[in-house]
């Protein structure tokens, strides 16, 4: 078959666009279009690296402090909640045999997401707005600074991610709980007890213990579901507040000074942000990892019971976690930087290690195991928690945050590397896995090219925090610019890293796209042939 | 007595070494489980515990290791009790730092306090060595408390950078030679005046 001919209709017939229900059509949107916001902060995060060896004639100071604001709102939103709520909104009617609540809640959500980053990255494109993810107060409602139609482009762009999160956290929860047409009725309450937790934390206490309704993964997403539903109540509330000050700036009432107490806002905003950094991301990946380890081995999970427990601590960790962001902060009282930011943080070591071994136990029960792609990439998905999680727990001590705090290495070592190795790397597994499921059976173009993904991805993204992290022990802040060439032998190192993950990536897609076929891709935003209740196995009538 | 050079390099070398275990060890594992199994390993209880606890060991372990060798943090906690030698002010007004005194002329062995304030926008105290290597730093919050107190060993000249971003324009806040520390036995080699390296 000839190249040009592959590109077009894929590989060995590509995507099969007759059989494709409407679930597979949605998990698509959000996944191609997550892909493509991933190599938009790929993109991004490499322009910032170029400023950080050398100034560069056409990225100027606000433009680059405009790119850094977005970064990683277009990684986060635009492409981690992409591919997770379409994976999930496909995986949890997949794993209870049930069709999805509502479909038209489902497209509305990746359209608001899509839209909603493509215009909040305009803000910071064509306006610089430029006040960082954290908003710190009153920055972001400086407008000596930033013009106020930035900030409301702004603002609406992340107003319309939030919906579109709250209308998947809903589609999630009434998918557990709903009885589909001609269903016997469904024990909704006790569908809801069992997915956030609340089955398991009662069974501890019972001799006979409930039988769960929902499966350990589908427990995980519920438990993660909850987080990223409250992150958006504190993400509106912020961006309400904002709108009151911008408006008012617009109005000629200047309100930069009254009413918000910056420190008290700064800890309902990392509560807020910590239930995405502390809650979304280890619960999800530990549920992820689950339900990727009991599909690889096809064997139950190790310690279930310990697991499902493991992430109710997870979520009550989450909650209470936030003031390690602010151990640098001396008006935060000493009982919440020893008890929330290093004490309770501690407990993320716990819960984490425990999922990393009760994965690698069940994997190892599974043995032999073909190398496959889901496999190596989970295994490296492992390693980038394995050395992310330990990172983030030194930065949480009030001897080595004093040294540490705002550096690279907090940006490096351990986010960058939770995130591009840690959740990246599952985040492929779980795309490699899905990717016969969601295609009718589309066969991988080229396992060299898969090869190469692997191996120029985890080099990179752990050289990557290498070399930040190393810049930050030497002081090198994360929120600022050298023009000196102060960092620069770490800085070409990080770059030379960041040039191998922009090749994984490019490897990646190209191996997708020639899998599927450009046809297959445009397929999925026509409707689907199917009917929704044709995805799922003969109903549970009675 | 040990100061950031010291901590940040122990922390160099044992992160790096865990960094090489760990990934010694998830290859050896990617080796293994492609091979036929001879028991189950790590499927014991008491290994599966013993893991717990390590890890609550660890966890909790760094933060009392800390207090009891790293010589600010019992400072920072009780810095409420412990009178101050100087205090020096440090004002924050449109991307501008002003000091009480300037150079801060700091004797060997003294509690310092750095006392900033920010008349507008959240910012950063961090003190530097020539070198650009970190002593310390804190977060300036407006309408509130921002005090930092210091102990120095060694004799040295440092700048001072606001460590937060406070907009494009905070890239820029350094105030060279701004602290100067006299009368130990011992100079902080890294540590000298912008302008006599």
């Amino acid at each position: 078959m000839s190249f040009v001919n592959t590109l077009i209709n894929g590989h060995e017939g590509g995507l099969k666009q007759d059989g494709m229900t409407p679930m597979q059509k949605i998990a698509l949107r959000f996944v191609v279009l997550g892909v493509l916001y991933y190599g938009l902060a790929a993109i991004e995060g490499m322009m910032m690296r170029m400023v950080e060896i050398t100034p560069v004639p056409f990225i100027d100071d606000a433009h680059f402090f405009s790119i850094m604001t977005v970064h990683p709102m277009v990684g986060i939103f635009g492409s981690t909640y992409m591919i997770v709520f379409g994976a999930f909104l496909f995986l949890v009617p997949f794993l209870m045999k049930k069709p999805i609540f509502s479909l038209k809640l489902a497209n509305a959500s990746w359209m608001l997401i899509g839209g909603g980053t493509l215009i909040m990255w305009l803000a910071g494109f064509v306006f610089s707005y430029a006040p960082l993810y954290t908003l710190y107060w009153p920055l972001p409602a400086d407008f000596s600074q930033f013009a106020i139609i930035g900030g409301i482009v702004y603002v609406v762009g992340v107003a319309l991610i939030m919906v579109g999160t709250f209308f998947y956290s809903y589609n999630i929860f009434k998918t557990i709980m709903y009885t589909p047409e001609g269903w016997d009725k469904q024990p909704s309450m006790e569908l809801f007890k069992s997915a956030i937790g609340f089955t398991g934390l009662t069974n501890f206490f019972k001799k006979k213990k409930t039988e769960h309704l929902v499966d350990l993964p589908v427990a995980a997403i519920s438990r993660g579901t909850i987080d990223v539903g409250l992150n958006a109540v504190v993400i509106m509330a912020a961006g309400v507040l904002l709108l009151i000050y911008m408006f008012g700036a617009a109005f000629g009432f200047n309100l930069e000074k009254t009413w918000v107490d910056a420190l008290l806002y700064k800890n309902m905003f990392w509560w807020g942000l910590d239930l995405i950094a502390d809650g979304l991301v280890l619960i999800f990946v530990a549920g992820t990892w689950y339900l990727l380890a009991t599909m690889i081995t096809g064997k139950k999970l190790f310690m279930q019971n310990i697991a499902r427990a493991a992430l109710f601590v997870e979520m009550v960790v989450s909650w209470t976690v936030w003031s390690h962001h602010l151990m640098s902060d001396q008006g935060q009282s000493n009982f919440l930087k020893v008890f929330s930011g290093e004490m309770v943080t501690a407990l993320e070591l716990i819960t984490q290690g425990l999922a990393v071994y009760i994965v690698l136990v069940t994997l190892s029960r599974a043995r032999p195991l073909k190398m496959t792609n889901e496999l190596k990439f989970l295994l490296g998905g492992l390693l980038g928690f394995m050395l992310a999680v330990p990172a983030g727990i030194i930065q949480a001590d009030l001897g080595m945050n004093r040294v540490l705090h705002n550096t690279q290495w907090i940006i490096g070592s351990h986010v960058h590397v939770a995130i591009l190795v840690g959740l990246t790397m599952t985040l492929y597994s779980a795309i490699y896995f899905l990717l016969p499921i969601l295609t009718n059976g589309a066969k991988l173009y080229s396992q060299k090219l898969a090869n190469a993904h692997f191996w120029l991805h985890i080099v990179g993204g752990i050289g990557m925090g290498t070399a930040m992290g190393l810049a930050g022990i030497d002081g090198m802040l994360r929120r600022s610019i050298y023009v000196d060439g102060e960092y620069n032998t770490y800085m070409i190192l990080a770059g030379i890293c960041g040039c191998m993950l922009l090749l994984a990536f490019a490897a990646f897609l190209f191996n997708i796209v020639m899998t599927v076929g450009v046809k297959g891709l445009i397929g999925i935003y026509s409707p689907a042939k199917m009917s929704t209740r044709e995805c799922v196995p003969a109903q549970q009538e009675a | 007595m040990a100061d950031s050079i010291d901590v940040l390099a122990t922390l160099k070398l044992v992160y790096g070494i865990y960094a090489f275990i760990a990934i010694s060890l998830i290859s050896w594992f990617a080796y293994r489980v492609t091979k036929p199994k001879d028991h189950d390993a790590g499927a014991k209880p008491a290994l599966f515990w013993t893991y717990v606890v390590v890890l609550a060991v660890v966890g909790t372990g760094l933060h009392f290791l800390t207090y009891s060798t790293v010589p600010w943090v019992p400072i920072d906690l009780n810095r409420a009790n412990i009178k101050a030698d100087a205090v020096f002010d440090i004002t924050y007004e449109d991307h501008q730092m002003s000091f009480s005194s300037f150079p801060m002329q700091v004797g060997c062995g003294e509690h310092v306090v750095f006392n900033a304030v920010s008349n507008d926008l959240t910012y950063g105290f961090g003190i530097f060595r020539a070198d650009h290597t970190m002593v310390a730093q804190m977060q300036v919050v407006p309408q509130s408390r921002n005090d930092l107190m210091w102990k120095f060993e060694k004799n040295g000249t440092y700048y001072v950078r606001s460590t937060e971003y406070s907009g494009p324009k905070g890239a820029k806040m350094v105030a060279q030679n701004a602290i100067v520390v006299t009368g130990c036995d011992q100079d902080d080699v890294r540590a000298v005046a912008i302008g006599e390296q």
